[in-house]
């Protein structure tokens, strides 16, 4: 398993090389100027002249060979210096953003907590509530509950979360009297400092929007999976004969049956890790979440390409750990695979 | 009794329905029957006899719905194991009554070792800890022949063949010690050299142990080598019970002389096409006004259409559901 690891770790390598490359060119290939959102006062030949220092005048590759030794060199021994003494700072300047002038991996570091805070209990809570939900529907299938958890399922495939967030919006925000314990904020306030019960709790209270919104999708799309999976399981020959040893009803389903179904589950879990980094980008508009995918979208909207290219870069490096992941899972789950 | 001893496992009048959509199905039809104390039991008939069925239902084994246990008793040590509670019907199944299935390959969990897969039965029923458990679990396996059995005890199921992880399931099935093992064809799976192998296992330890034995088959060969008595199923009912010996020499239902007429001999004329049984076996939407297999009897007498033979005794501790007599070759006169 170690060396399989190790051997996956080093593939992995080419591959985020070869994916950057991609990301680099078709970046390159887009419209945009990161001059275009200047006053318009500005000359042509002064705008050429910030072109320039941007280094927009050289040649593709060798931008993309200088993004490529900024990104896996210069920022990894920048950060390493900032924790460890004996280590000097490297010469090379930051990679800067185009639109905000500020190292890119400075904002990319503040804006993380809030997407994980957000997005990540999203997805958190959304697979806690949908780990029972499948079991349940599976085991007692057609039953009332069942349909309706395939009904609420229906429905959180089929809403897309800019109609349900601003359905919450107008629900709770809105619509909700403004003294009522169910009214919530609609916009996520970042410079709240949580140091008393109070923030706290405010804290907890403007992210539940949000969080609802993204975990009805979450529960929609596991729960369903897991039902499969669980139903796949349950007419098979070994459930018979656990319940042929004597077994109570809970550890036939609890211990055969789950633990067989959450082969598959696992893997769909785990890829739908890296989703979280992407962030829920609409959502995060939506409910002003200053996460990474509003900074991708505002980003992209300023030709930012330093900005857009390491933030795909990022996302790209976790869809592979995160697949690496999946697999090793996969094989501590499965006796059958084993990839020594 | 004919052998006068008091029977393990007495099962009267069981019915057992599927119900499908728009109608049922009924799988089990009044099967009464009796086991004793360490004697073989061979259970034959076709796919859909109601084999099968009638060894689950015993003992809660199918799933509800859409199946539906409607009637009869069946008394174990006094209790009626229709009418127990669940954790009483979980005591006795793996701890007094053993089951064996027929695909070792998908009857085996193959998420767990199968060393945990024998401690579980012996930490229920035997309150033994994790210590003991696997003390006994290693003997179990020698006992059904697996060589190596402490580190065989850390293998997965895929790591066994077809063969072994028969012996798995019956060291499963013995675990608790239990007074009847009821196999549901444990060697249709299996190569035939592996067949003769399980065979000879099972008969032995059934002599070794002194447990009782309902085995499940549709291989007449099996059950003429193994078996004490035999119990002939169609069409979800018991058509014919005899001891083995005296079945084979002069069996008295159409269907068991049709069955015997289907088995292939090695010795003799080769140019004779192989016996078969002409037509399908009844699938039944409601509980049978009439003999089962008259559409397929040479012998159907008109009474056959109007009435469900009951079992008549013949004698010998044998008994036919026919109202021809073969004896006689005319109807019977009862």
């Amino acid at each position: 398993m170690l060396t399989y690891t190790i051997r996956r770790l080093f593939t992995a390598i080419p591959t985020l090389i070869f994916i950057s490359l991609i990301i680099f060119l078709l970046l390159d290939m887009a419209p945009g100027d990161p001059t275009a959102s200047l006053p318009l006062t500005i000359p042509p030949e002064v705008r050429e002249q910030i072109r320039q220092s941007l280094g927009m005048g050289e040649p593709v590759h060798i931008r993309y060979f200088l993004w490529l030794k900024q990104m896996v060199w210069s920022e990894p021994m920048f950060y390493l210096s900032q924790s460890v003494s004996w280590i000097d700072a490297p010469d090379a300047a930051r990679l800067i953003s185009w639109q905000t002038r500020a190292p890119v991996l400075d904002t990319v570091f503040e804006r993380i907590p809030q997407t994980l805070m957000v997005v990540g209990l999203a997805y958190v809570v959304g697979v806690l509530i949908a780990l029972p939900i499948g079991i349940i529907s599976a085991y007692r299938q057609y039953s009332v509950f069942d349909q309706a958890g395939t009904f609420v399922s229906m429905i959180g495939f089929s809403i897309p979360p800019f109609f349900s967030g601003v359905l919450m919006i107008i629900l709770f925000t809105v619509m909700m009297p403004n003294d009522s314990f169910w009214w919530f904020p609609s916009i996520y306030d970042t410079t709240l400092i949580v140091d008393s019960w109070e923030n706290f709790g405010k804290q907890v209270r403007q992210m539940v929007l949000p969080v609802m919104v993204l975990a009805l999708q979450t529960t929609a799309q596991i729960s369903r999976f897991m039902r499969a999976s669980m139903l796949d399981n349950l007419n098979q020959d070994y459930v018979r004969t656990a319940r042929a040893k004597g077994m109570t009803e809970s550890v036939v389903v609890l211990k055969h049956v789950l633990r067989n179904s959450m082969i598959p589950v696992i893997t769909v879990i785990a890829l739908g890790i890296p989703a979280i980094f992407g962030g829920a980008i609409i959502t995060e508009q939506i409910f002003k979440v200053n996460g990474i995918g509003q900074l991708l979208i505002v980003s992209i909207q300023g030709s930012d390409v330093p900005m857009v290219q390491t933030l795909t870069f990022i996302f790209a490096v976790l869809i592979v750990l995160f697949n690496l992941i999946a697999d090793i899972l996969y094989g501590i789950l499965d006796p059958r695979i084993r990839y020594d | 009794m004919p052998n006068g001893a008091q029977p393990v496992l007495d099962v009267q009048g069981l019915k057992t329905v599927f119900k499908i959509r728009g109608g049922e199905v009924h799988a089990v039809n009044d099967v009464s029957f009796d086991l004793r104390p360490g004697e073989l039991l061979g259970v034959v008939g076709e796919s859909g006899s109601g084999k099968s069925v009638t060894m689950m239902s015993l003992l809660g084994l199918l799933p509800t719905p859409p199946a539906d246990v409607r009637g009869g008793t069946v008394t174990f040590q006094g209790q009626d194991l229709l009418k127990v509670d669940a954790e009483t019907l979980r005591g006795v199944r793996g701890g007094k009554i053993g089951f064996v299935f027929q695909d070792p390959m998908t009857s085996l969990n193959p998420v767990y070792n199968v060393g945990m897969q024998i401690m579980e039965p012996l930490r229920k029923h035997m309150g033994m800890n994790k210590k003991q458990a696997a003390v006994r679990a290693k003997e179990l396996l020698e006992l059904v022949g697996i060589p190596d059995a402490e580190r065989r005890l850390k293998d997965y199921p895929h790591q066994f063949s077809g063969g072994m992880r028969q012996r798995v399931m019956i060291a499963i099935a013995l675990a608790c010690d239990p007074q009847v093992l009821v196999a549901d064809e444990p060697t249709t799976a299996l190569d035939v050299t592996i067949q003769a192998q399980i065979l000879e296992l099972m008969k032995d330890l059934q002599e070794r142990l002194g447990m009782a034995v309902i085995w499940i088959t549709h291989d007449l060969g099996v059950v003429a080598g193994i078996a004490d008595r035999v119990l002939v199923m169609y069409g979800g009912q018991i058509v014919e019970q005899a001891p083995t010996r005296e079945l084979f020499r002069d069996p008295q239902h159409p269907y068991t002389r049709a069955l015997l007429k289907t088995v292939p001999r090695v010795t003799g004329d080769r140019e004779e096409r192989l016996a078969i049984i002409e037509g399908q076996p009844p699938i039944l939407g409601e509980h049978p006004s009439a003999c089962p297999f008259r559409d397929r009897c040479d012998v159907a007498l008109e009474l056959c259409a109007k009435q469900n033979p009951p079992r008549y005794d013949v004698g010998n501790g044998h008994d036919a559901a026919c109202f021809y007599d073969a004896r006689t070759g005319g109807p019977r006169d009862a």
